[in-house]
């Protein structure tokens, strides 16, 4: 008999804590497979950040900081000026990134650090409850905009992948989802290339995976893979906004 | 070894590389920028990094990843931008660590001036930071004194597992002295089998993290910190008496203030008033021990500082109703004369 799926070198025993149909664990599967599969396990060291995610320590079979809310480019930057050739990377959510740690995230950008990002655009506060995210769409409720985001009251969302593409330190930027096996399989390329890059000493990669939150967005497991196909990727294409070639 | 004249934030800055510091993260900020400056110098010809951070809240967290990854690591800072590294340090003492955070102090609340001040003692010795923990806190009174401090520091924070605080002031900063750099006496220190390096496939993946949800097992990290505490508390705490023998008031100041006080004392002297000094050289832990020691001829405590009264806390908890302790200060950057001082316990003792 053929083998044709195993947990990877890269996974933990542990059962991860994630809601059902929470696509947290698809995404740091697919970390864990490209780790091993690059042969990296024992030579990176991650920042799980603040977020559903900050349990991702117990789950890759990796050494791992913990960081506070937002700082975990800033914990990576150091580690990486302390290990230049060690793999180092950040797993953090849209909460994390794209609100309380922005100053952090635009700057080792900024600084081109030699490390990967993976951004996990889920739309919503996940682990406090499902608050409104700085990437929560026009007219969606969460707990925070009852009667769904008034952007004339918060603004429209923020496009990460656009905005760090612009800056001069980031290589490679690209926008994945893993709502259907397919994208699943092309959201491993990329998280795959941001890899390569840094071992490459390219300088900064982000890869922004959208996700889902079946409980905070209030749907079933099913439903919330096509509420994202059919409202997110409409306002966040997927894509590559940028490439080592572009950023020279 | 020829002695050499320098400003007292840059003696810091030398020292902290004698001293085995590796990697320096911070944000400008006046009166501590020597620091930075100088070690944007120096630190990568003695073959460490120096890197600007974009923020006191990103240089706090750039110190985090670096000493979780086993790099030695510091950062320097004045009053307000310590307040913005609060919730770093936090995290620093409760992931222990090793790590040595320069506060040069500044007048506050607020952005308050550049001048002088002592107004961060609670900030020094409480935090502001969540949680139950205490901080290692170093306060020179001399160039030279911060030198020494600053290189033992790396190896007290490796020691301990604990981040280390050097507590200065502007003057203390901007003054220049002549300082001398000793070896530093070697110390054993533990391997930081602990840290996040990668695990080669060797081991069990390690990790840094300060995220205990079960009440049960976080209440027994903090009593295990708690013991960690007393013990630095029990080794740890120093201090100096200047003229304390036979004196009838005992004046308690650190840093800048507690020279001037030596000054006032001096004054005093000549005019046949006897009084002395407890220099805390250690904020926390507190020098209580100078306390129970004070001599039979003592009738009161005076604390100066260079705040509206914030060390003057631990004085009377350390003398316990034992004797009357008051306070004498001047705040937002004005650095009080010896006169001025003696004017005040002349005042104090009835003797005008
Ligand atoms: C300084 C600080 N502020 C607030 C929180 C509370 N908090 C925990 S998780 C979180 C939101 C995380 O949301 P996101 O980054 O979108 O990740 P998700 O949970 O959705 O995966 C917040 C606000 C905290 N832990 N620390």
């Amino acid at each position: 008999m053929s083998v044709i799926f195993a947990k990877s070198k890269g996974l933990t025993d542990q059962e991860t804590h994630y809601c059902p149909g929470c696509t947290h664990g698809i995404i740091q599967r697919l970390v864990a497979e490209v780790l091993e599969e690059l042969g990296l396990l024992g030579d990176t060291i991650g920042c799980a950040a603040v977020g559903c995610s900050i349990l991702t320590y117990n789950y890759l079979n990796i050494d791992m900081i913990e960081s506070a809310h937002g700082r975990a480019p800033a914990v990576a930057t150091g580690a990486k000026r302390v290990h230049p050739n060690k793999t180092v990377f950040t797993y953090q959510g849209d909460g994390d990134l794209a609100s309380i740690g922005t100053a952090e995230i635009v700057h080792v950008a900024h600084r081109g650090e030699k490390i990967t990002t993976i951004f996990v655009n889920n739309a919503i506060y996940g682990m406090t409850g499902g608050q409104m995210a700085p990437t929560t769409l026009p007219g969606q409720k969460v707990t925070t905009a009852p009667g769904g985001r008034d952007v004339a009251h918060s603004g429209m969302p923020l496009k990460v992948s656009e905005m760090i593409a612009q800056i001069p330190g980031a290589v490679y930027v690209e926008r994945v989802s893993v709502h259907n096996p397919r994208a699943v399989r092309h959201a491993k390329k990329a998280i795959r290339k941001g890899f390569e890059y840094q071992m490459a000493g390219k300088g900064f990669s982000l890869i922004e995976v959208l996700s889902t939150c079946p409980t905070g967005w209030g749907l079933s497991p099913v439903d919330s893979l096509t509420w994202l196909q059919e409202n997110m990727i409409p306002y966040y294409p997927l894509g590559v906004f940028k490439t080592p070639e572009e950023a020279k | 070894m020829p002695k050499s004249l320098m400003k007292g934030n840059e003696a810091l800055a030398l020292a902290a590389i004698k001293g085995g510091c590796s990697h320096f993260f911070g944000y400008p900020i006046t009166p501590q920028n020597e620091i930075p400056e100088f070690l944007a110098r120096e630190l990568p010809k003695a073959g460490g990094v120096f890197l600007q951070a974009e923020s006191e809240l990103a240089a706090i967290n750039m110190v985090y990843g670096a000493a979780a990854t086993g790099g030695r690591a510091m950062t320097s800072s004045s009053s307000p931008g310590i307040a913005l590294m609060q919730e770093g340090m936090s995290s620093l003492a409760a992931a222990e660590l090793p790590s040595v955070i320069v506060n040069v102090q500044r007048g506050g609340p607020g952005i308050g001036t550049i001048q002088p001040s002592q107004a961060d003692y609670y900030q020094m010795t409480r935090g502001g930071g969540n949680g139950d923990y205490r901080i290692l806190s170093f306060a020179p009174a001399t160039v030279q004194e911060g030198a020494e401090m600053m290189m033992a520091a790396f190896d007290l924070a490796d020691f301990y597992r604990t981040p280390v605080f050097i507590v200065s002031d502007g003057m203390l900063g901007q003054m220049m002295e002549p300082v001398e750099f000793p070896e530093r006496p070697l110390r054993t220190l533990p391997e930081k089998s602990w840290a996040a390096v990668g695990h080669g496939g060797s081991r069990k993946p390690n990790t840094i993290k300060t995220l205990v949800l079960d009440p049960g097992l976080l209440e027994q990290k903090n009593l295990r910190l708690q013991e960690k505490f007393t013990r630095i508390a029990a080794t740890e705490s120093r201090f100096e008496n200047y003229r304390t023998d036979e004196a009838e008031l005992v004046l308690c100041a650190y840093g800048s203030t507690a020279r001037i006080v030596k000054n006032s004392i001096d004054l005093l002297a000549e005019e046949g008033i006897k009084a002395g000094l407890i220099r805390p050289q250690t904020l926390w832990p507190f020098p209580s021990s100078a306390f129970q020691q004070l001599p039979p001829t003592c009738r009161t405590i005076l604390t100066v500082e260079m705040s509206c009264g914030q060390m003057v806390d631990d004085v009377r908890l350390a003398v316990n109703g034992r004797l009357p302790v008051a306070f004498y200060g001047r705040s937002g950057g004005i650095i009080p004369v010896p006169e001025e001082i003696v004017a005040h316990i002349k005042v104090l003792l009835g003797r005008v």
